[in-house]
């Protein structure tokens, strides 16, 4: 049991850190903004957070070599968390201002709200707000996942352009809708955990997620993190 | 596509000058009203969607320094916060950034030169960066952009310029007119509702507001995404701190005088969300905010 796990946060030097930081402080975490595969590789649990264009973000990860730690660390079955930006570079490709290759961990695409709605100046991109997240058919409960405990209708805070299409629907754990289109907010697959919404600035509800992980990383082993029904 | 697709959002606008929350009437006569930590942790508490500081007072001494606020603000809101007043370069927005704001709000520095949106955008991502934009009704109709809280002329036309700083990439609009801030007597729901027609992105409405019914009128007519609320909300918080009358400076008769302010009522967010909710418009849930730490 280790009392005070420590959480590397990827820095790829774009948008604000902190607050994912200051959520895992308040659930008893210690957050280590790092770009360093070393400390990645010593961390009980990495978080890969995000805002920014997914293009610049993949050369960053490049360019520091933390790319290559983030597929060791999850490969070895590892807690691994991805938010907004981080759920989409988890996916093998990116159509964000022409074609990206992403991390590649989990099979699937990310596509553009813009080019799937009506191009009306009304349906605003990005999504900025509150939206619910809900249970997909054959995901009847969150059990075993970091959104246990919550209701399904929950609100959480969203702010994208694009949206993540995982190959396997299976993985999809929690889904949304925004003016219309029905798309992944939420998916795990084993040891990753990764959600398009904020949980650092979904208040009350969002930290609940943080504190998920909390206790997961304190009372059991690292490889048992994410998989919860499964240990 | 429906009217309104969006949940809107309540945003508490908190001007600030120096370490005092402050409010006047389209900008002028700023009176102090309390510590804008402490409005900030009520309105997390109470189900605010975001919150948004200014600093008002930043341009005019080319300064910002809202960033201790903002540090001592972050730790305890986990709700997006939004900066502005004063950031002119890259620097500045990534400081305030690493202060623990999630989004910069920028005028005086965009106006003047509009290459510097697109740099940011490309810094911080366009989520990152807020057109704020102050309009005045020219005689004739149509609006001016200004700077500085109302004080320089622009030239540019409002509309105009909402769909530049779109098109330089910014991720969402504050539009507050002048005329109406502070006053109390609505949004200018005309105004609100030709810039949100006229650009892709987000539109946060404010200025003006002091019941239920105009915020009603400006997310259905207006056909804005968020609205900007500030006399309305912060003189119901101000008998919570009349006692608290520690000011470093600033005009602070209005809170040792313990008078009311005639205009404002003073409603709190649950009586705005659920009002908006009887009117079939959606937003988050007050109750479901809950309560910090909880």
């Amino acid at each position: 049991m280790v009392e005070r796990p420590q959480v590397a946060i990827i820095d790829y030097h774009m948008g604000n850190l902190f607050s994912v930081q200051r959520a895992c402080e308040w659930a008893g975490l210690e957050g280590i903004i790092t770009s360093d595969p070393r400390q990645v590789e010593r961390a009980d649990a990495v978080i890969l957070p995000g805002v920014g264009a997914f293009g610049a973000a993949m050369e960053a990860l490049n360019r520091t070599g933390v790319s290559q730690a983030i597929r060791d660390y999850v490969a070895a079955g590892r807690p691994f968390v991805g938010i907004c930006l981080g759920i989409q570079l988890l996916m093998s490709e990116s159509c964000e201002f022409g074609a990206h290759r992403g991390l590649g961990i989990i099979p699937g695409r990310v596509l553009s709200f813009r080019s799937s709605l009506d191009a009306d100046n009304l349906v605003k991109i990005p999504q900025m707000q509150w939206n619910r997240i809900q249970a997909p058919r054959g995901h009847p409960t969150w059990e075993g996942t970091l959104l246990n405990g919550l209701p399904g209708g929950t609100f959480m805070y969203f702010v994208h352009s694009y949206y993540v299409v995982p190959d396997d629907s299976s993985m999809m754990i929690a889904k949304t809708s925004y003016a219309g289109r029905e798309f992944c907010s939420a998916l795990q697959l084993k040891n990753v955990f990764a959600c398009q919404f904020h949980p650092e600035r979904s208040g009350p509800a969002g930290l609940h997620i943080y504190q998920s992980l909390a206790d997961r990383l304190r009372s059991r082993t690292p490889a048992q993190i994410t998989q919860g029904a499964a240990q | 596509v429906n009217d309104s697709p969006a949940n809107i959002r309540i945003i508490p606008r908190l001007d600030i000058k120096g370490p005092n929350l402050v409010k006047g009437v389209r900008f002028e006569g700023l009176r102090v009203l309390g510590k804008p930590e402490d409005f900030a942790c009520h309105y997390y508490d109470a189900g605010a969607d975001e919150l948004l500081y200014v600093d008002v007072v930043a341009s005019l001494y080319g300064r910002n320094n809202l960033s201790h606020i903002v540090e001592r603000t972050a730790r305890q809101i986990f709700i997006p916060l939004t900066v502005g007043g004063g950031l002119r370069t890259i620097d500045d927005i990534r400081a305030v950034l690493r202060a623990g704001a999630d989004k910069v709000a920028l005028n005086t520095a965009a106006v003047k030169r509009p290459e510097f949106v697109k740099e940011a955008v490309r810094c911080f991502g366009a989520s990152t960066i807020v057109i704020a934009i102050e309009a005045m009704k020219r005689p004739d109709g149509s609006y001016e952009a200004y700077t500085d809280n109302g004080r320089e002329r622009t030239s540019l036309d409002v509309f105009e310029w909402a769909v530049r700083a779109a098109e330089l990439g910014a991720g969402e609009i504050l539009v507050t007119s002048i005329d109406r801030e502070g006053t109390g007597l609505g949004f200018d729901v005309g105004l609100t509702r030709r810039i949100s027609e006229a650009v892709p992105i987000p539109v946060v409405a404010g200025g003006g507001a002091s019941t239920p019914q105009h915020v009603a009128e400006v997310v259905r007519s207006g056909r804005c995404q968020g609205v900007a609320l500030a006399s309305m909300l912060h003189y119901g918080m101000i008998e919570k701190y009349r006692g608290d009358r520690d000011f470093e400076e600033g005009v602070t008769a209005f809170l040792q005088s313990g008078r009311d302010h005639s205009v404002f009522a003073g409603v709190s967010l649950a009586e705005i969300k659920t009002a908006l909710t009887d009117q079939g418009i959606a937003t988050r849930p007050w109750a479901e905010a809950g309560v910090r730490n909880g």
